[in-house]
């Protein structure tokens, strides 16, 4: 299988799990086992654009209860025989062989996934400017080496940040920064701007105003909650993404220092 | 069927709650970061090759950058 593989450098290996939790896209070769006219496949495609029930198959990794995935759509692309072409987008942890041995129980005739390749992984896409292969990162890490030029490192490496940028989000003033980097839980009055559709329990990336993730947290309020709030915690933190002292240490200690 | 939308297409507006500066002294802007820092906070958008795992391509990625940890977000394997 090929396509997008995003890979974390270093101390953004910190942000991995949210391209574990963040749908995919895939483009999909279907192999059916008997001749099915064209006008009937499309319609069992759509059929799966749905909460789909799926056991994880015998050689997996995780545990093989029955559990639900969304398929957000299937879009049929081509037919070559029984060559079926087909572009999925779906939450993680789907399985697409799986979906494919279904469509063709649907379809009556059988079917298996010939061949599969992920165009998505959360915001990192196959059209994006800075896809690369390994031979691109081989010869621009060459490139960086010898010519130390900055410029190089942005043709092939993207800041952490973007891989958050599907999350909604939470800017904080300079001054909040340090304790969440401590680990403290974010209070309203270091709220500057917050993102809209939050919801209790919503996984948020929390920013300063240059734009720098400095945490992964848990919304313990809605957006409307927390343009109200005084004061508060209005999120726990999950992951701490920036280095303490990055910012100055402006909060009191206990001994009232 | 209604179509769900994905991740992907989700519009999100910021509402401001409080004006503020940022002191230009401590950080830096993401793409602003100097190089070392640049590529300890990088990510790299591959499109794995057929054939390896994922496990092994990012291991390369790893020993080609002498880095010294590494991750990839899901597995992409038959």
């Amino acid at each position: 299988m090929t396509g997008i593989l995003p890979i974390t450098l270093e101390d953004a290996t910190k942000v991995v799990q949210v391209f574990l939790y963040g749908g995919k896209e895939y483009v999909c070769v279907m192999k059916l086992h008997g001749d099915v006219k064209e006008e009937q496949i499309k319609p069992v495609l759509k059929e799966f654009e749905d909460e789909i029930y799926q056991r994880p198959p015998l050689r997996s990794s995780v545990k093989r209860q029955l559990r639900t995935r969304r398929i957000y759509y299937i879009d049929y692309l081509e037919v070559d025989g029984r060559n079926v072409l087909f572009k999925v987008g779906c939450e993680a942890g789907t399985y697409i062989r799986k979906l494919c041995f279904d469509i063709g129980e649907i379809l009556g005739v059988g079917a298996h996934m010939q061949e599969l390749r992920r165009t998505r992984s959360g915001p990192f896409t196959e059209t994006s400017a800075t896809r690369v292969t390994l031979h691109d990162v081989a010869y621009w890490f060459g490139e960086w080496e010898e010519k130390k030029d900055e410029a190089i490192l942005h043709k092939f490496i993207e800041p952490m940040e973007n891989a958050l940028v599907l999350l909604p989000k939470i800017v904080v003033r300079d001054s909040a920064v340090d304790a969440l980097c401590h680990g403290a839980n974010l209070t309203a009055p270091g709220v500057l701007s917050v993102g809209s559709g939050i919801e209790k329990g919503s996984i948020l990336g929390i920013f300063t105003l240059k734009g720098e993730a400095v945490a992964l947290a848990k919304a313990l309020a809605s957006t409307e909650e927390m343009l109200d709030l005084k004061h508060g915690a209005v999120a726990g933190l999950q992951r701490v993404l920036m280095p303490r002292g990055t910012y100055p240490r402006v909060w009191k200690t206990g001994s009232g220092a | 069927m209604p179509r769900t939308i994905p991740p992907w297409e989700i519009k999100r507006e910021l509402l401001t709650k409080a004006e503020n500066t940022t002191n230009p002294k401590y950080g830096h802007t993401p793409s602003e970061r100097p190089a070392k820092e640049y590529i300890q906070y990088g990510t790299i958008n591959l499109d794995k090759p057929a054939g390896p795992t994922s496990h092994e391509v990012a291991a390369w990625v790893k020993k080609i950058m002498h880095l010294s940890t590494i991750g990839h977000g899901g597995t992409l394997e038959a």
